[in-house]
This record gives structure tokens, C-alpha cells and sequence, in this order.
């Protein structure tokens, strides 16, 4: 046993307020129980935020769940550890190496810590977790599973939480097996009873109820996305897997087998289907939404990349396109289960030639949600691909936000497409890229509507305002200005630029997952300084996001990229002066941490001979 | 091609069933190569849905980017077309048959944009069973680049060039047998009496129907040397037998000698009379179906007509069970599942 009277340790002691590291091997069950952990910290009504570190691999090797415990509401990933549960031995020593002074090591004590580990700054606890496993359950596969869940039953004691809270999510979770219910809170108790008995008042972190989440919700970003897609009338998903927008497609597929099979025939109310690789998904996609159904496609860095040629033809002969890209950590294979918001350019300007696209940029799952569900009007009221630019830890992990809502009056937004009333009523010539309105965006028609008329040839050639190929060089420049036009339309009907403040002479600009280290950030900065924010929702940008860079001396703008993509696109799109613009990137794979902004954002604010100082009231 | 298409038609023209003239089934002018096979494939296609009394507006030609890719202009001018991305007609297929199943989709490429940029999606439509007709203009070359070998260049013949092909040519119906096609017929585009038929049978396969049309190029590959000229094509022909389509209902006015022709009873009713060779073989079985292709290689000559059909494999909708009514035409109300699950899936959530 540690020694946790020694005098030269002091060990951390906070209410509400930590980050917990729970160190695993893949593949051995420790998901479920480090998810019950964190769901019960949220039931407890403590706002919690976890990331999941995991390796590109299916079993052996370490992965990581940071869980942060946080009453003020910070959700973002703060960096640093002050408990670890150290499950792994490969990373062990890692593991305690990098605990906080004063932190606790939490570690299976059927074996004994090495001689190496001579750490005087932190509160070892030891807990035979093996052992008690062992002797209590005999099935090899039961024996690994109840040894994580033991060790959540000794974390209920150490940080004094409310034990009910864990039984009831115990039940609910296993609703439909209830025959596990009793085993799992056996193991539970198992837990608790060794730590109470071996380890009373040890630890000075503690998770005590409040009433702090409200009505809040806990869920994967690309959970929300595949819903959206079904809440949009999406039927048609062409896809091909890769980490990490697998997820949106299997959520996509689970919701439609719940709400989308015909009662009566037993029939599918969409199509599915898993492609060859990704340039048959976004194929798929373009096919299925030239012939009027709603279609989409989710993918990563590398699938965009694959997709470009067949992005352009969708630019170009104006055929709505809904593809999410949760991206990953590139180029290349870069490293697939990290996180990144490094395909800003490459899905701006997919495709060769001049092309744009629209980008919507989430920052939680609500928002994945209702941008998936705007990105279908979007993309056929614009006919045009419109990108949701989501990322790993968006998609991948479980983060709290509000309740997604819908409104049953919402009517879905099918954009310009004639139907054979409209043609039969037609007395001057149809034009599919005729820009009868002004707005840039042409009428469509889907193919099967009329016998006579709205038959049209589509193609990625240049054509003329009535689709027939032409390479006179004057119709083909119009038809790329006319583009221009609808490119200005979708300026008005994108998400607006979110901003708070406007007095100051410093903005910090950030957009997707960036928003909640940002927040802490900025609410630290502002102690001292006036700092004013943006945060960007969508490309092409509207006229506040110019009018934000050019009412701001100075900009930092927070990417997770390494080369400041968004920077190149603002620089690109808008008449900024490039100099007004520090980036601040992250760019380790991991979630962007307040810690890493604030002193990041302050030595900049330093070195600048701007007063940024804070006016008194 | 270099002609202009008259505008008189012979009083007595007829129109079929559902008041369509001819007319109403062709395109805009062809603008390849006087003599181009393709153009007679695009003839075929026009009498084989004018025959069907097809609505012309409820086809969708798709295609791929080549001079074959072009020919859907060149006909069904009421219909929807799309010319899409080089060699990914077969995915751009898909996505509209599974929006709606309700049309014809008319799947045209050649043997680039199959045997080579398009393999991969060739052969995965293929698997899935699409319903559709898929046709291969094959010319064993690349026109619209100036007659570069294609993969179906068979290894030593040799085109305008004339440098002989160096490698073994992919055979597409081999292929399409082995990826489990359920209709595999090849044809010559000079051979209008089996290629429209065999276009009507492609037509009314309920599933993929796929059929590799010899095509030579006039331009580019037409040379004594090629294995894909009109000379050496006429020559080597070897046929699974004449094919006459009877449409359901139709009186039938073919009179073979007994024993001396086959019939094949379509799904819907339809019958395909095929008067045989001296070579039969079991129409439903690849294994045999193959061999015959293997034996008429070995023969130097190249096997046309219907060599595969099995019609009881599920097509891509039956294959995931989706719903009768077209995707593209269920409402909010028949998709949207509504607040009141919002609310029960945000208190599960918690």
C-alpha cells in the first residue's frame, strides 16, 4: 500500500472538476464499462465529456478513455491527467509517468507494481482486480468483462458516488438481457465493497450530484447525423466504409430499420448500399439524386479525395450531392482513428477545374443533425454537393448537448424541380440551365415525369443553358459565371457566422469541434481583455464574416490542421488582409485543448503592442 | 455520322400500340464516324423499344465518357440521359434504379470505359444483380484518343497502327458469366436480325442483362490485322443459333421444323425462339455456357448470340426488400418519423 500520509504529498482535491484516465486493451469490453462510468457521472446531473483514444487495430492494442467531470460546463478536452485507471500493461508506465502530481494511480494489484515506480507525488490504489474476478466468476470471457466492471464499482466509492445511479443505468442498459442485470451489479458491488474496505478516504476527488444537465442529451455525432438523414427523407445511401463515418451509415441503417420498414409489407423504405469503394458511393449518390430521391454519403479525408472527379461533375451539371466527411488525421492514411479539420481545402475546392463547394461546419451532435437535415435542402435547393465537414471526435465520441428537436410542420425544401403539371403548363422553351429566376439556379426535372417534355441530356461536357453540348467558349463562360450567381445565393440561405462581441479590436475565430476549448478559452481570456468571437458554420462565407475580420485589428483563427486551411480559404474568398490573421493550429490527433489556446492566445497578446485590456464599466 | 436524316417518312409508316412513330424513339443526329458499328447498335436500340411499345420517357440511358458514351444522344431523344464520369455508368446506374424502380435503365459504355477505367464498377453491378440492360459497344480500341489498344484487343491483332497487341484481351461475357449475370448474349453490330431480339429479351430480363455488341471502328480499327474489323468479324462468327422475341400475347407466326428451335419463356410472358446450331447447350447452365464460349475461342471465331439466362436470381431491390413504390416518390409522411420519436429517442439518450 501506498503511503498516503506522507508528508511531501499533497494530493489533488476537487468536487465536479477532473479528468479521469482510464488506460485499456482494445477489444477487451472496457467501452461498455467506462461508458457506464461516464453516463452515470451525467445522470448524476454533472456535466461530463469523454473522448475515446483508441488505436486503428480490432484487439491488443492500448486504447484510452479520458472522461472529464466538469460542473462548470467546460466540455472541451482539457489536457492532463488527475486519476488514471491503469488496465494496461503495455502502458503502464506511460500511464503514471504522466499523472499529475498529486493524482491517483489506480492499478490491478494482483501483481505487483515494478520496482520502477517510485513516484512520491501520487496516491497509489491498488485493488487485486483480477483476483476478485477470478474468484468469483469461472468463464474466461465473463472473468475480462466483470473486471471492468468491478473496477467502475470501486471508482463509485473512491469518488463517492451516488451507487443507485449506477444500478439504474445497469437496468436500463440491459432492459432486454435482464438476466445480466444481477451479475453486473454483483460486479459493481464487488467493486465498491474491496475499495470501502481497503482504500477509506483515499482519494479527494469526488462526483457529487447537482442538477446542472437539464434536459441535455449524450450522443455520438454521427448517430445524430444518421438520424438527421432519416428525419430528411434521405433513401438512398451509397457508402463505403472508413473510419471514422462507418458510424453514420450504421446509425443511419439502425433508425431506418426502426422507423423506416413498411408495417404492412415488411418492405424497406430505403436502399442501402455498400459500394465497391468510394467512388461508386458517391456515384451512387449523384444517380440516385438526379432520378429525385434524397441520397447521401458519409466518408473520410481519403474517401473526398477519391470522390473529387465525380464531385465536379456534380458541381458542374448541378445534381444535389449530401456527403458528410468526418475527418481524420491525413494526409494519406495519416492516422486514421485521430482526429483532424484538415480537409477544409480539399473539400472547398474538390475537384479539378473551378469548382466550390458548400461546406457546413457542426460543432456538436445536435448541430450534426440539423445540418444534415439543412444540408438536403441545401443541396437541392443549390443542386450542388453540399459537404458536412464533421470530424472524429465530433462523430466518434459521446458528447453531451441540448435535445435535437424537429418540428412537424417542417416541410422539406425539394428546391426547383418541375413537375408534370408544370411542364404540361410550360408555353416558352425549358431551359435545365436557363437562370429564369436571377438567383443563379436553374429548374430540373426528373427523369419518368413528362412523355413530351423535360427530357434533357446530363453530362459533365459544357453545355448550353438547353443542356446540349457546346464548346463555343462564350456559352461555356457564361454557364460558369451563371455559377458564380447561384455560388452568391447560397452566401444568403447557409448558416450565418455565430458572433459575440463586436466592440473589441482582437476576434478569435474557430469553427466545428474547436467550439468548446474555445469557449473556455475565450472565458478566461476575457478576464483580463476585451476578445471578441466567431464562430464559422458554413462555406462560401457570408458578408459577417467579412465584416468580423475587417472590424478586428488582429484575428487568431483556431484550426486543427497544420497549415491553416481555413486561413487560406478566407484569404481566397474574402478581401481580408492575410497579416491581421494568426493561426492558431493544433495538429497532435487529438482534441484542441483550452490550456493549449489560452496560453497560446496570450503570448501572441503579449507580444502584440495592442491594449486589448478590458475597459471598466 | 455524316448524313442528314430526312424529315419525310413513308406515309405508311406505322406507330405501335401506344401511338409512337419511330421517330418518337430516335435522337439527335449521330456525330460519329460515317460507318460506325455503334450507330447500328443505336438503331437497334430505337427498334427494340419502339417494337416494345416502351414509353420513351420512362428509359434512362446512362452512360460513361467515349464514343459509345455519346450514342445516347443518338436515340430516345424523350427519354432522360446521362453522361457521366469515365467507366462509372454501373455506379450512377445503381443510385437511379434504387431511386426509382420503376424505369428502364439502359446502360451504355464501351470496352475502355468496361474492360479498363470501369472494371471495378462492372464487375460489382454485375454482382448485384441490377436490373438493367447493359450494353458494350466494343471496338478493342480507344476512339475518341486516336486508336489506342483497349483491354478487349485480342493479343496480336493489330489496328490502324498496326503494331500487334502484346497482351491477352479480356473477354467481358466471361466475365459477366463468372460474376453471375443472369442474361449474357454477344452480338455483332452488323447483325441486326439477332441484335434486335436479343436487345427485347435484354429489355424484358428482369435483372442484369448484359450484352457485349462487336463493334468495329471504322476510323481506327478496321484493318484486316484486327480481330474487331468488319472482315474478320463476318468471317469468325459463330452463333448459339437465330433468335426471333414474341413478345406476351403476340400471335406467333415463326415456323421452325420441330426440333430444330428452343423456346425460352420470358417472366412476363414473352418468348425468345432460338433455332439452334449444330452446337446446342443448356441455356441455364454458365458452366456449359462458358465451355462454349472456351471451345468456339479455341476455334478462333467469336460466339454470338444468347449464351447465358437464368432468371431466378433477385434483382438489387428484391436482393435488400425494399418497398414496391419508387424511393423518389414517398412523402415526408411516408419518411419522416416525427417529433413524437424525437422526444422518446432524446429520453433515451439520457
Amino acid at each position: 500500500m501506498n503511503d498516503t500520509t506522507n508528508k511531501e504529498l499533497i494530493s489533488i482535491s476537487a468536487t465536479n472538476d477532473f479528468v479521469i484516465r482510464f488506460a485499456n486493451v482494445n477489444g477487451s469490453g472496457s467501452a461498455s464499462a467506462n461508458n457506464l462510468f461516464s453516463k452515470a457521472v451525467f445522470r448524476l446531473g454533472v456535466p461530463v465529456s469523454s473522448k475515446n483514444i483508441f488505436p486503428s487495430n480490432i484487439q491488443g492494442l492500448p486504447t484510452w478513455f479520458e472522461v472529464r467531470v466538469n460542473e462548470q460546463g467546460y466540455l472541451g478536452r482539457r489536457g492532463g491527467y488527475d486519476f488514471v485507471v491503469a488496465d494496461n500493461g503495455q502502458t503502464m508506465v506511460r500511464d503514471y509517468n504522466e499523472l499529475k502530481p498529486g493524482g491517483y494511480f489506480f492499478y490491478d494489484s494482483s501483481k505487483r507494481l515494478p520496482h520502477s515506480f517510485t513516484r512520491k507525488d501520487v496516491v497509489e490504489i491498488g485493488i487485486p482486480l483480477t483476483q476478485i474476478s477470478h474468484a468469483n466468476y469461472t468463464d474466461p470471457r465473463q472473468r475480462q468483462i466483470f473486471k471492468n466492471i468491478i473496477y467502475v464499482g470501486a471508482l463509485a466509492y473512491l469518488l463517492e458516488m451516488d451507487f443507485s445511479v449506477f444500478e439504474a443505468s445497469i437496468e436500463s442498459l440491459f432492459a432486454k438481457k435482464p438476466k445480466l442485470i444481477e451479475p453486473n451489479i454483483n460486479a459493481l458491488k464487488l467493486g465498491f465493497s474491496y475499495a470501502e474496505e481497503h482504500h477509506n478516504n483515499v482519494c479527494q476527488l469526488n462526483i457529487h450530484r447537482r442538477d446542472l444537465n437539464g434536459d441535455q442529451i449524450l450522443m455520438e455525432g454521427n448517430a445524430a447525423a444518421g438520424l438527421g438523414a432519416v428525419f430528411a427523407g434521405a433513401t438512398v445511401a451509397g457508402w463505403y466504409p472508413i473510419t471514422p463515418s462507418t458510424s453514420v451509415i450504421e446509425a443511419f441503417e439502425k433508425y431506418c430499420h426502426a422507423y423506416r420498414v413498411d408495417a404492412q409489407t415488411g418492405k424497406n423504405k430505403f436502399a442501402i448500399v455498400q459500394a465497391e469503394d468510394e467512388l461508386a458511393a458517391i456515384g451512387i449518390v449523384i444517380g440516385a439524386s438526379w432520378n429525385g430521391a434524397r441520397a447521401f454519403t458519409a466518408t473520410s479525408g481519403p474517401g473526398v479525395s477519391l470522390m473529387s472527379e465525380f464531385l465536379g461533375l456534380a458541381y458542374f451539371s448541378e445534381i444535389p450531392v449530401m456527403l458528410m466527411d468526418i475527418q481524420r488525421t491525413g494526409p494519406s492514411t495519416g492516422m486514421p482513428t485521430r482526429t483532424q479539420q484538415s480537409d477544409i481545402l480539399s473539400a472547398a475546392y474538390a475537384s479539378h477545374g473551378d469548382t466550390k463547394n458548400v461546406l457546413l461546419f457542426p460543432s456538436n451532435p445536435k448541430e450534426c443533425f440539423e445540418m444534415t437535415v439543412a444540408g438536403f435542402d441545401l443541396a437541392e435547393r443549390l443542386q450542388t454537393p453540399i459537404i458536412l465537414m464533421s470530424d472524429l471526435d465530433l462523430g466518434m465520441n459521446v458528447h453531451q448537448c441540448d435535445p435535437i428537436e424537429w418540428d412537424d410542420d417542417r416541410e422539406y425544401d425539394r428546391g426547383k424541380v418541375l413537375n408534370e403539371q408544370q411542364l404540361t403548363d410550360l408555353s416558352e422553351r425549358w431551359g435545365r440551365y436557363l437562370d429564369v429566376d436571377g438567383d443563379g439556379i436553374p429548374y430540373r426535372t426528373i427523369p419518368g415525369t413528362h412523355p413530351e417534355k423535360g427530357a434533357y441530356f446530363t453530362r459533365g461536357s459544357s453545355h448550353d443553358e438547353y443542356a446540349a453540348y457546346t464548346e463555343d467558349g462564350e456559352v461555356y463562360a457564361r454557364g460558369m459565371q451563371r455559377l458564380l450567381v447561384k455560388w452568391d445565393t447560397a452566401k444568403t440561405i447557409v448558416p450565418q457566422a455565430e458572433i459575440v462581441g463586436v466592440e473589441g479590436e482582437i476576434g478569435v475565430i474557430y469553427y466545428g469541434t474547436s467550439d468548446y476549448s474555445s469557449q473556455e478559452a475565450l472565458d478566461q481570456l476575457r478576464e483580463t481583455q476585451v476578445i471578441d468571437a466567431m464562430r464559422i458554420k458554413a462555406f462560401p462565407f457570408g458578408e459577417e464574416v467579412n465584416a468580423f475580420i475587417s472590424g478586428h485589428e488582429k484575428v487568431f483563427l483556431i484550426e486543427q490542421n497544420r497549415d491553416a486551411q481555413m486561413k487560406t480559404l478566407l484569404i481566397n474568398e474574402l478581401a481580408v488582409n492575410p497579416a491581421k490573421i494568426i493561426p492558431v493550429l493544433n495538429i497532435d490527433g487529438m482534441p484542441i485543448t483550452a490550456e493549449f489556446l489560452v496560453t497560446t492566445i496570450q503570448n501572441h497578446l503579449d507580444q502584440l503592442s495592442i491594449t486589448a485590456i478590458k475597459q471598466e464599466a | 455520322m455524316t448524313f442528314v436524316r430526312p424529315n419525310f417518312r413513308h406515309p405508311e409508316n406505322h406507330s405501335n400500340e401506344i401511338g409512337y412513330s419511330i421517330k418518337n424513339y430516335e435522337g439527335a443526329l449521330s456525330t460519329l464516324c460515317a460507318g460506325c458499328g455503334h450507330d447500328s447498335i443505336s438503331a437497334a436500340i430505337i427498334k427494340a423499344c419502339f417494337d416494345l411499345n416502351l414509353e420513351p420517357h420512362k428509359i434512362a440511358k446512362i452512360s460513361g465518357i467515349g464514343c459509345s458514351s455519346k450514342t445516347p444522344t443518338y436515340f430516345l431523344g424523350k427519354a432522360h440521359g446521362f453522361n457521366s464520369v469515365h467507366g462509372r455508368m454501373p455506379s450512377v446506374t445503381t443510385g437511379a434504379n434504387m431511386a426509382n424502380r420503376d424505369l428502364l435503365y439502359l446502360g451504355v459504355s464501351g470496352d475502355g470505359d468496361t474492360a479498363s477505367i470501369g472494371m471495378g464498377q462492372f464487375a460489382h453491378v454485375v454482382r448485384r444483380n441490377l436490373n438493367m440492360v447493359y450494353i458494350v459497344m466494343n471496338n478493342g480500341c480507344y476512339g475518341l484518343t486516336k486508336g489506342q489498344d483497349s483491354a478487349t484487343a485480342d493479343k496480336g491483332s493489330a489496328s490502324k497502327k498496326g503494331v500487334p497487341s502484346l497482351f491477352d484481351s479480356i473477354d467481358l461475357c466471361q466475365l459477366a458469366l463468372q460474376l453471375g449475370a443472369g442474361m449474357v448474349a454477344r452480338s455483332f453490330s452488323g447483325d441486326k436480325q439477332q441484335l434486335i431480339p436479343m436487345v427485347k429479351a435484354a429489355i424484358k430480363h428482369p435483372g442484369f442483362a448484359f450484352i457485349d455488341v462487336v463493334s468495329p471502328c471504322v476510323t481506327f480499327n478496321n484493318t484486316p490485322q484486327s480481330t474487331k474489323g468488319y472482315e474478320w468479324v463476318r468471317d469468325h462468327l459463330d452463333a448459339t443459333g437465330t433468335i426471333d422475341f414474341i413478345p406476351s400475347q403476340s400471335e406467333i407466326t415463326i415456323d421452325y421444323p420441330v426440333g430444330s428451335s428452343r423456346k425460352v419463356t420470358l417472366h412476363d410472358g414473352s418468348e425468345l425462339y432460338l433455332q439452334k446450331n449444330n452446337e446446342d447447350y443448356d441455356l441455364t447452365s454458365r458452366k456449359a455456357a462458358m465451355n462454349r464460349i472456351e471451345t468456339v475461342k479455341e476455334q478462333q471465331k467469336i460466339l454470338t448470340g444468347l449464351i447465358y439466362h437464368n432468371e431466378t436470381e433477385l434483382d438489387t431491390h428484391g436482393k435488400i426488400a425494399t418497398v414496391e413504390k419508387p424511393l423518389n416518390a414517398l412523402s415526408k409522411q411516408e419518411l419522416c418519423p416525427g417529433s413524437g420519436v424525437l422526444d422518446r429517442l432524446n429520453s433515451q439518450l439520457r
